[in-house]
């Protein structure tokens, strides 16, 4: 349904744009948090999270508890959640998706058990999260195998549809088409819980060759069904939560001059960098926050255009950034984190005070530059793809890697100097299209005595109006020996304008 | 026009041998700190500073064979910018193509923090600063400022000056340069030739001051010589000047 159409029936719907990133990385933060009930957690996107709750449910004082705890806790961050506790990551998905709410399946014989919870999610109220209690994969190889938990886990979930199986939406097409609804239905197609392997086995092969060309376990419900009983392995990626370097001063006493909030950015800066060296790393950007004593906080961030970890740069970096901060009644707490680092090897530390005798490095000087002048004023030119002379050359960041270049011809003479914006000249010349003999710029009447050209650039077609005239480009020398390099924009009779008119674009050394 | 009556006398020549008394292309100790005034309507300036650096460069490195792979900061204020233009990428010579790190700064301040922090990067190969005009910030003691840490870093600084009068300043070498007529190429005299300028320095250190015809062929710097037969027969005086055991009065009269 269009969302106009749906308006037209419901006006007071309320219309939020979608954010698949945004939501993956809330998920993310989520699962990370929500390792606070197992040492575990992976991401089940777009709406679920999986928590390993192997035996960890005593310490919250049984699994029941456990359930309500996580069903408390997103409550109270204004979550709606489905959580659901079983021996598989794939039965806990079923039950928190499809079962009925804080359903739990105990722990089988033999086994440990694996929580699982169906997702979380702020804006579908159907999410759920889950735990999941582990389950050693193998049989105990020795003794009878007791009754096993399969026949006692697939009786308790056979009630369940088969999108609890998180199949494609294609396959479910097809499992409905055969009539299968259920979980059960299935289990009894595939013949699971049959006392004799020989029929059990006749009976998997069916669906086994329907299916036999899926080879990803969402495309093949035999191999879902055997990750919910726990009869293959199904291994998680775990998430790992990796905290930004951040350091930071709690001052005794609330600052309100320049010259100790210089000494504490200076301590803070060495923490920094010894806090990077830990980790083998360098920062690309730094923030520095400060709170003042009113609650308010001040930011201020430098990017550097290599990672670094000198104490003594970052300082100089920071105190160019702090001359308009207004302390007010003081600032209390001063914070630095590193929110961009890059991989930095040791190196050689300079083993005398090396920077100032001998000069500093590119890098620094650059940052420095970017520092004051601001980024888009330190710049190295580039050649682009192009015959326009504007468009030959591109500005990149000075030390960003060259792209890739086509040799210049050598007989194209091109210009020291290219103005910004060419300026219009009067040209004075014996015919439309032959050399120019004289021209007015800027308030100068100029004797043209040596020319060269013309050299012909066509408009580039496939980018500009089929309107754009094409350009002749004459070098030129007047009278007094200065070159310059002026086109004359379209030729007389082109159909595309009136009289050419002329531009002077470069000047020659 | 001067150098077209100019014809370089056996005193002259003899002259020019002499060591330091006369500033010359490729000497061997080259000031660290130098000043082109030149105006705004022409690149004479920058090219000029482009050919004294390259000339600086390759007669201080004569000894390392190595390619110099150093990168050069080309620093423009907004004036200068908007009355002469942004160097232009395909006309550098082509081994300082991929070696410019442009600066486009705001005001005169700005441009001279920026050379002053271009001076002292050890990693620079040189540094070339644009400024139109006179403006305050670009005092003695600014001056003052660049040459020492020039001198201190060694990192050398040519600093053209655009439609500016000649003010004080500590510059160790202080050069006038507007564009002079070229030498016609040798395939269509019709055409303009190689960049050539006259320079004239007022204000040096080690040398006495003169007035040259420069003129720079993308490979060297070198003093235009007279050039009246050229129409005639296009090389003549540089196959005169190849041939080695001539007399002096030879070469004078050539």
């Amino acid at each position: 349904m269009l969302l106009a159409d749906a308006r037209a029936l419901c006006p007071e719907l309320a219309a939020v744009p979608g954010d698949p990133a945004g939501d993956l990385a809330a998920i993310e933060k989520l699962a990370v948090w929500a390792q606070r009930w197992g040492p575990w957690s992976a991401l089940d996107p777009p709406d679920g999270v999986l928590v390993d709750v192997t035996g960890a449910a005593h310490l919250f004082g049984g699994e029941e508890t456990l359930l309500a705890d996580v069903v408390r806790a997103f409550a109270a961050r204004g979550l709606t959640v489905r959580a659901a506790l079983a021996p598989t990551a794939g039965a806990a998905w079923a039950l928190a998706h499809y079962g009925r709410g804080a359903a739990i399946i105990p722990p089988l014989q033999g086994r440990g058990t694996t929580e699982g919870g169906g997702g979380a999610g702020d804006r579908d109220p159907k999410a759920g999260a889950s735990g999941q209690r582990r389950t050693p994969l193998h049989h105990a190889a020795h003794g009878p195998p007791p009754p096993t938990g399969e026949d006692d886990m697939l009786r308790l979930l056979a009630d369940l549809p088969v999108a609890a199986l998180r199949l494609d939406d294609d396959v479910l097409t097809v499992l409905r088409r055969l009539g299968i609804k259920r979980l059960g239905e299935l289990a009894g197609v595939t013949g699971a819980g049959e006392d004799d392997l020989a029929r059990e086995a006749a009976a998997r092969d069916a669906l086994r060759r329907r299916f036999r060309n899926r080879s990803s376990p969402a495309a093949n419900p035999l191999l879902r069904l055997d990750q919910l009983l726990g009869k293959v392995p199904e291994p998680l990626l775990p998430v790992v939560a990796r905290p930004m370097p951040m350091v930071q001063r709690r001052l005794a006493e609330p600052l309100r001059h320049r010259a100790p909030l210089d000494h504490v950015v200076e301590d803070l800066a060495g923490d920094m960098g010894r806090a990077l060296e830990a980790r083998g790393e360098g920062a690309r950007r730094l923030e520095l926050a400060l709170w003042r004593v009113d609650g308010e906080v001040l930011m201020r961030r430098i990017e550097l255009a290599a990672a670094t970890r000198e104490a003594a740069h970052i300082t100089r970096l920071f105190a160019k950034r702090l001359d308009d901060i207004d302390a007010g009644f003081g600032i209390e707490t001063v914070q630095l984190r590193a929110s961009w680092s890059e991989p930095l090897a040791l190196t050689q530390a300079d083993l005398d005070a090396a920077a100032e005798e001998h000069g500093t490095a590119l890098a620094a000087c650059i940052d420095r530059l970017t520092v004051r002048l601001g980024p888009r004023a330190v710049t190295r030119p580039v050649a682009r793809a192009s015959h326009l002379p504007e468009r030959a050359q591109a500005w990149q960041p000075p030390l960003d890697p060259v792209p890739p270049q086509q040799g210049a011809l050598a007989f194209h003479t091109r210009p020291l100097k290219l103005l910004d914006r060419p300026e219009p000249i009067a040209v004075l010349y014996a015919s439309p299209d032959g050399f120019p003999q004289r021209f007015r710029w800027r308030g100068t009447v100029r004797e043209v005595v040596r020319v060269e050209g013309p050299e012909r650039i066509a408009p580039e077609w496939w980018r500009e109006r089929s309107t754009t005239r094409l350009r002749d480009y004459y070098r030129i020398e007047d009278q007094a020996g200065a070159r310059y390099w002026i086109y004359r924009r379209g030729i007389a009779g082109d159909g595309r304008g009136g009289v050419p008119d002329w531009f002077l674009q470069g000047l020659f050394a | 026009m001067p150098s077209s009556s100019f014809r370089p006398s056996p005193a002259r020549v003899l002259a020019r041998s002499l060591p330091e008394a006369r500033w010359r292309p490729g000497l061997a100790a080259q000031p660290f700190h130098s000043e082109i005034f030149a105006p705004a309507t022409e690149a004479s300036g920058a090219g000029l500073a482009l050919a004294l650096a390259r000339d600086a460069l390759t007669s201080s490195a004569e000894s390392g064979a190595v390619e110099d792979t150093r990168q050069i900061l080309w620093v423009q204020d907004r004036q200068a910018i908007k009355r002469g233009g942004r160097p232009c990428l395909a006309g550098l010579p082509r081994e300082w193509r991929h070696r410019v790190i442009h600066v486009a700064a705001a005001t005169p301040e700005d441009a001279l923090f920026a050379l002053e922090e271009g001076v002292r990067c050890r990693d620079l190969a040189c540094v070339i600063g644009e400024i139109a005009g006179n403006p305050k910030a670009l005092s003695f003691t600014a001056s003052r400022r660049l040459s020492l840490a020039a001198e201190r870093h060694g990192v050398r600084l040519w600093l053209v000056r655009l439609d500016a009068e000649p003010d004080l300043s500590s510059a160790r070498m202080r050069w006038r340069a507007r564009a002079a007529p070229s030498p016609p190429p040798r395939w269509n005299a019709a055409a303009p030739g190689n960049a050539t300028w006259h320079g004239e320095l007022f204000r040096a250190r080690a040398h006495a001051p003169g007035e040259w015809t420069l003129s720079d062929d993308h490979t060297h710097l070198a003093i235009a010589r007279d050039t009246d037969g050229d129409f005639a027969a296009p090389d003549s005086v540089r196959l005169a000047r190849a041939t080695v055991g001539r007399s002096l009065a030879a070469v004078a009269r050539a």
